[in-house]
C-alpha cells in the first residue's frame, strides 16, 4: 500500500508538486495521467527515494521513505522514464547485479529465470544491453523492476519510444503484473491508461485535477448523445436547445438527404433522449438514428490540462467545399492507415474493417448555445 | 557494497580504460628500469617509484573521472539510488574498485623488486616497501579526490582537468607554502596538508604512523563529502 500525504516539491521558486494526497491499495493498478511536466516523474522519483520531498510524507506499506529508506525500497520495483541499464553489460550480468544490490533472498538462478520469461527477454539473455532494439531494453529495464518480486511496481512511462506491437506486449505485460502487484503507471498517452489501469489520478501543474474509477471520471465529463434528425436544421436546433438539461448542441454536416446529425452536450446524471424524441415527434419530425455517447478519458484529460472548456469548444464553421475537401482527406487517411496496417500485420482482406465512404464525416458546424436561446 | 565494487571493477576491464592506465605505468617505469637499474646493476628503486609518482598524477584521474559522471550522463544512477543500499556502500565501493585497479597496475613494482632480487640476490626491503606503501595510500587519496569531484559535475573530461588540478595542488601545496606564503600560521597549515611531505618519509623508508593515519583521514573526509554531496542533491 502506498499513502501520500500532502506532497510538496519545490525546485527554488518552482512548484513540480504541489501538496498532493492520495493513496494506492493493494493490488490496484493505478494510472498516473498528465501531460509533460505536471508532476508525474517527480512524483515517482519521490516515492522510490530517488529524490525528497520539501514538504509532505510518503508511506510505502507503512514505512516513510525519508525516514527508512533502505527498508522502504525493498517493496518497490522502479522503471525510470529511462531504463536504468549499463550499456556494457550483458542482461544475464545486469539481472545478476540487480539481484545483489537489491539483496533478493530467492534462489538466484530459478527466479532470474522466471522474471526473464515474464518479461520475454530469455532469449538475449547473454547479449550485450547496448546492442538490443529499444523494445528489448524496455523490457529489461522491466525485467530489473521485477527483481525481487517486489509486491509495488512503479513505472515511468514504460511504452514511450515503441511501436505499436510492443506497445501492445508491454500492456498486456502491465495487466498481467497486475494481478500479482500494487502497480503505479505513469503516462501521457490516454489510451494505454484507459486500457490497463483500474484509477486513474490526473496530475496537471504538480496538483491533482482528478482522482477515480475510470467511469467515475469520465462520468463526471457529463452525457454526450449523437441524434441523426430529418427536418429543417434551424428549427431543429431551436428545439433542441430548448431543453432544459441540454448544454449545447452542435449541427453536424448533412449527414443524409435532409438529416442532420446533432451532438448534444447534456448535463450530469441527466438523460433527455425521452424528452427530446417527444419535442421531434410532436413537430412530426423523424429520428433516425440516436445514441449515448461516453465522455471518454481523453475529453476529461483535454479538460482538465487545457482549462475546463476544450471539451465542449465551438467548433468553427466550415463551408461545403471545406467540408467537402475534410471528408476525403479523412477517407484517404483511413485507406492508407488500413493499407499500412495491412502491410505491417500480413492480415487478410477479411479481417480488416471495411472503409465506409460515409457522408457523417464532421464538416460545417454549427452551435448555438442553450442559453442564447433561452434568452432569445 | 560488493555488487557495486564487482560491477565498478569488471566495467573498468570491459573499457579499454584499465588496459591504458596499467600499460602507461608499466611502459613509463619500465623505461627507467631497465636504463637504469639493468644497465648500472644497481637495486635502487627509489627512482622507479618517484618516476611514478608524476605519472600517476596524470592517469589517476583517468580512473575516476567516469566514476559518477557515467552514471549521471546514462541516468543508471536512478538504478543505484532507489535500490536498498546506503550511498555510503555505493561510493565505497566504487572508491574500492578503483583502487583494485590501481593495485593491479602496481604490481609491476613486485615485479622489479624480485627481478632485482633475482639479479643482485639482495634488496632493500623496507625501503622498497615503504616506497610501496607510500605510492599506494598517495595514489588511493588522489583516487577519494577523483571520486569526490566525478559526483560534482557530469562531464567526464572537466571531472578528469579538475582532479588532475587538485591532485597536483595537494602534492605541491608545501612548495607553493614556501614560496608564496609569508604567513607562517598558514604556512604551516599548508605544509602539514601537502601531500609531498607525507609520501617523502615512505620514500626514505620510514614507515610513519602519523603519515599513514593522514591519507586514510584524506580519503574518509573525501567519500563523506561524495556521501554528502549524493544526500545533498536527493534534497535539493
Amino acid at each position: 500500500m502506498i499513502e501520500v500525504k500532502n506532497l510538496t516539491k519545490r525546485y527554488g521558486a518552482k512548484i513540480a508538486v504541489d501538496n498532493i494526497n492520495f493513496t494506492v491499495e493493494d493490488g490496484e493498478i493505478l494510472g498516473f495521467l498528465g501531460p509533460n511536466g505536471a508532476g508525474k516523474s517527480t512524483t515517482m522519483n519521490i516515492l522510490t527515494g530517488y529524490i525528497s520531498s520539501t514538504e509532505g510524507q510518503a508511506f510505502i506499506n507503512g514505512i516513510d521513505i525519508l525516514e527508512d529508506p533502505i527498508k522502504a525500497k525493498k517493496f518497490i520495483g522502479y522503471l525510470p522514464e529511462n531504463p536504468p541499464l549499463y550499456m556494457d553489460m550483458t542482461v544475464k550480468d545486469y539481472l545478476n547485479f540487480i539481484y545483489q544490490i537489491k539483496k533478493v533472498k530467492m534462489p538466484k538462478k530459478a527466479h532470474i529465470e522466471e522474471v526473464c520469461k515474464l518479461a520475454r527477454i530469455s532469449d538475449v539473455y547473454n547479449r550485450i544491453i547496448k546492442n538490443l532494439s529499444k523494445g528489448y531494453r524496455q523490457r529489461v529495464g522491466i525485467a530489473q523492476a521485477l527483481i525481487g518480486n517486489p509486491p509495488i511496481l512503479i513505472l515511468d512511462e514504460p511504452t514511450v519510444g515503441l511501436d505499436p506491437k510492443q506497445i501492445i506486449e508491454i500492456r498486456t505485460l502491465i495487466k498481467k503484473l497486475g494481478k500479482r502487484h500494487t502497480v503505479i503507471l505513469s503516462s501521457h498517452i490516454l489510451s494505454e491508461i484507459q486500457s490497463t489501469c483500474d484509477r486513474v489520478i490526473i496530475i496537471n501543474n504538480g496538483v491533482i485535477a482528478a482522482d477515480g474509477k475510470m467511469n467515475e471520471i469520465t462520468q463526471n465529463g457529463g452525457n454526450h448523445i449523437t441524434a441523426r434528425i430529418e427536418g429543417t436544421r434551424d428549427e431543429v436546433l431551436r428545439v433542441i436547445k430548448a431543453i432544459p438539461d441540454a448544454v449545447s448542441v452542435t449541427a453536424e454536416i448533412e449527414a443524409e438527404p435532409g438529416a442532420y446529425d446533432y451532438e448534444i452536450i447534456c448535463k450530469d446524471d441527466s438523460d433527455i433522449r425521452r424528452e427530446l424524441i417527444k419535442r421531434i415527434d410532436s413537430r412530426k419530425w423523424t429520428i433516425l438514428g440516436l445514441k449515448t455517447d461516453e465522455i471518454t478519458l481523453e475529453d476529461v484529460f483535454l479538460k482538465i490540462t487545457m482549462g475546463g472548456d476544450t471539451v465542449f469548444t465551438d467548433k468553427p464553421k466550415l463551408t461545403e467545399k471545406e467540408a467537402k475537401e475534410r471528408r476525403e482527406n479523412i477517407e484517404s487517411s483511413a485507406e492508407a492507415a488500413l493499407t499500412a496496417m495491412r502491410s505491417l500485420n500480413s492480415l487478410s482482406e477479411s479481417d480488416l474493417p471495411e472503409i465506409k465512404s460515409e457522408k457523417s464525416e464532421k464538416s460545417d458546424d454549427t452551435e448555438i448555445s442553450n442559453e442564447e436561446e433561452k434568452s432569445e | 557494497m560488493s555488487a557495486i565494487y564487482k560491477r565498478e571493477f569488471k566495467s573498468y576491464f570491459t573499457s579499454p580504460l584499465a588496459y591504458i592506465f596499467i600499460v602507461v605505468i608499466i611502459y613509463y617505469t619500465s623505461r627507467l628500469f631497465v636504463n637504469y637499474n639493468v644497465m648500472y646493476a644497481t637495486a635502487d628503486v627509489s627512482l622507479i617509484y618517484s618516476s611514478a609518482l608524476q605519472i600517476l598524477t596524470v592517469i589517476i584521474p583517468l580512473l575516476t573521472m567516469r566514476l559518477f559522471t557515467e552514471e549521471k550522463r546514462q541516468k543508471t544512477d536512478q538504478c543505484l539510488f532507489t535500490a536498498p543500499v546506503g550511498l555510503f556502500s555505493i561510493v565505497f565501493g566504487k572508491f574500492l574498485a578503483a583502487c583494485t585497479v590501481f593495485l593491479c597496475g602496481m604490481m609491476i613494482f613486485v615485479v622489479y623488486a624480485l627481478t632485482l632480487y633475482g639479479f643482485a640476490g639482495a634488496l632493500e626491503w623496507i625501503l622498497n616497501f615503504g616506497n610501496f606503501l607510500g605510492l599506494f595510500l598517495l595514489g588511493t587519496a588522489y583516487i577519494a579526490i577523483g571520486l569526490f569531484i566525478s559526483c560534482m559535475t557530469e562531464n567526464q573530461v572537466v571531472a578528469a582537468i579538475l582532479s588532475f588540478i587538485v591532485n597536483l595542488l595537494m602534492f605541491e601545496l608545501d612548495t607553493y607554502a614556501v614560496q608564496e606564503v609569508s604567513n607562517p600560521i598558514l604556512q604551516s597549515v599548508m605544509y602539514n596538508v601537502s601531500f609531498y611531505p607525507r609520501y617523502a618519509e615512505f620514500a626514505s623508508g620510514i614507515l610513519s604512523i602519523p603519515s599513514v593515519v593522514f591519507f586514510l583521514s584524506i580519503i574518509f573526509v573525501f567519500n563523506f563529502l561524495t556521501v554528502r554531496v549524493l544526500e545533498r542533491r536527493r534534497w535539493a
